[in-house]
């Protein structure tokens, strides 16, 4: 059984109008399996409204299933014994920067999760400091949240969870009220994270630049799972994705566009080196070049 | 820049005082404004005056700041000296009109004036030592008996450590409605002021639906991160007593005693 698992999960919203009687209900996440191992990185794509957010929330206790269940390292998240524990498993990163945290000075905020979860004094310490340096905001510890950018506070917030040594974070679209450096510095201490600590991280987001490092890409539409695999064989699929109303990266594009006019090209191609390697006349010239 | 407005009126500096326990700067502050209420002759005011320009000095603080703090009460304070000039009865001094000016109002008008600017500059050096943070810590610690009586002290302490945390992001935002509806055509500078005040309604809606929004955020953040009350938590920064302020302690007791002594009990 990997870290976190899914099965035949259903949430639905039910909406009320002003008298509270019950207007219809809204089904936001459709039977959907899901099996995340250990150390893995998965992304949950998807446009507005996919339900890609309502599937995060389960995973860390803050909503629970309408129907099915979800496993956080075995145990299920429905049994209220086991929430704080789950919630210390599985760390939330939220969207909004500035709403989620909640010192006043960078190592405080950090200090919050471990406070909360009764851990000595003097180990509080070693954990914001091993966790601002994890995500290389060590030197403003003394700061305070407001003066930071966005991709700052981010990273912040990031180390927030870590500081409560979870074995899976999920980010909620971290990165959508970055500007693109903020982005990229998330995403690169995301990588780290998942590379030199080895914790999972499910990244939801609807950029699809962020998933190219992704071990598995799981793409939503109408609370269903509606493609999965990896980040190249998702994106040898323009055509769908265009229709679940998702945006390819530009190289992919070109190359599918390339490809569609006649041009010899393998499929689903994630960056610009690969890209130009891949481009036939770029071979020959090369060959010309090389005598 | 809103983001770099200081909440409270802390003063940077390196001081004893600003290093003391803020437990130690509450309980001295209220024993302070105790024992100048206590006082009803000339020379337990002269202690207070002594003790509180040492502590003054030791803080490293400008007067000005505590001046500063007094230019809001000016008001209040002629309210009480007019008040206890005119409206004491006694031995007549002098008369206008209908208003007697008598020996015993000028005596309490002197006193609730050097009271009340004593307790400003007291209070005020508090809040000048004391960040606003280290204040809701003190508070929260001492209030902490009153937990029995079933008073949400660790509740209340978050809750203002979190308004002051938000206080200059709400600000931020207030600015950017007001940008945004002036953009639109709002006019929050003409009319009289009811016409003034009706034109704050377009940005007061937007700014609580927002708060509301955030502190919904916050709530589920704070959740996600394992925060269940008080209770079973550990702190990063508690508060421990030092040597200094135990010191501060016996300062504090010493000063007590001598103010009470001659000032309530020493007759010339």
């Amino acid at each position: 059984m990997g870290i976190i698992e899914a099965k035949k999960l259903i949430f639905e919203y039910i909406r009320r109008d002003e008298e509270g009687n019950v207007e219809g209900i809204t089904r936001a996440v459709d039977e959907v399996d899901l099996d995340v191992k250990q150390g893995d990185f998965v992304a949950v794509l998807g446009h507005n409204g996919s339900g890609k957010s309502t599937l995060a929330k389960h995973l860390n206790a803050i909503l629970y299933p309408t129907e099915g269940t979800v496993w956080v390292d075995g145990k299920d998240t429905a049994e209220e014994k086991y929430l704080w524990e789950i919630r210390q498993t599985a760390g939330m990163v939220f969207q909004n920067p500035d709403n989620q945290i909640i010192g006043q000075v960078v190592e405080e905020d950090v200090g919050f999760g471990p406070e909360n979860m009764g851990v000595p004094t003097k180990e509080i310490w070693e954990r914001v400091e091993e966790s601002l340096k994890a995500v290389g905001m060590y030197q403003y510890r003394k700061h305070s949240p407001n003066k930071l950018s966005g991709g700052q506070k981010q990273r912040v917030s990031i180390a927030g969870v870590i500081a409560m040594h979870p074995k899976c974070i999920i980010l909620d679209e971290p990165t959508a009220m970055l500007d693109p450096n903020g982005r990229k510095e998330v995403i690169r201490a995301v990588r780290a994270l998942n590379q030199a600590e080895e914790i999972t991280v499910i990244l939801i987001t609807h950029y699809m630049e962020e998933i190219i490092h992704a071990d598995k890409a799981i793409v939503m539409d109408k609370g269903h799972i509606a493609m999965q695999g990896s980040p190249r064989e998702i994106f040898s699929q323009v055509e769908r994705l265009k229709e679940l109303r998702l945006d390819v990266p530009q190289v992919t594009l070109l190359a599918y566009e390339l490809k569609k006019s006649g041009i010899a090209l393998p499929d689903g191609i994630l960056t610009y080196e690969e890209l130009v390697e891949a481009l036939p006349f770029r071979q020959k010239t090369d060959r010309i070049l090389n005598g | 820049m809103l983001r770099d407005i200081t909440l409270g009126q802390y003063y940077q500096t390196d001081s004893v005082i600003h290093r003391l326990d803020p437990r130690v700067k509450l309980v001295a502050t209220i024993i302070f404004i105790i024992s100048l209420f206590m006082v009803d002759n000339v020379i337990g005011y002269l202690i207070a005056a002594a003790f509180l320009a040492c502590m003054v000095k030791i803080s490293h603080v400008p007067f000005r700041f505590m001046v500063k703090g007094m230019k809001s009460i000016v008001f209040l304070l002629l309210i009480a000296v007019i008040f206890n000039l005119f409206l004491t009865p006694g031995e007549p001094l002098v008369t206008f009109w209908k208003l007697t000016v008598t020996k015993e109002g000028i005596r309490l008008a002197a006193m609730m004036a050097v009271r009340l600017v004593f307790l400003i500059i007291g209070s005020s050096l508090m809040t000048l030592t004391t960040t606003p943070n280290n204040l809701t810590d003190g508070m929260e610690k001492l209030m902490a008996p009153l937990k029995r009586l079933h008073v949400p002290v660790h509740e209340v302490a978050m809750m203002m450590s979190i308004a002051l945390r938000f206080i200059p992001i709400l600000l931020e935002e207030t600015d950017k409605i007001m940008k945004a509806q002036i953009a639109r055509g709002a006019d929050f500078e003409s009319g009289n002021l009811i016409k003034k005040v009706k034109s704050l309604v377009p940005l007061l809606v937007p700014l609580f639906i927002s708060a509301f929004r955030r502190a919904n955020d916050l709530a589920m953040a704070m959740e996600a991160r394992c925060y269940r009350g008080g209770e079973h938590r550990t702190k990063m920064k508690p508060l421990v007593y030092h040597k200094r302020d135990r010191t501060a302690y016996a300062v504090l007791l010493a000063y007590s005693m001598i103010c009470i002594y001659f000032g309530r009990f020493f007759k010339i």
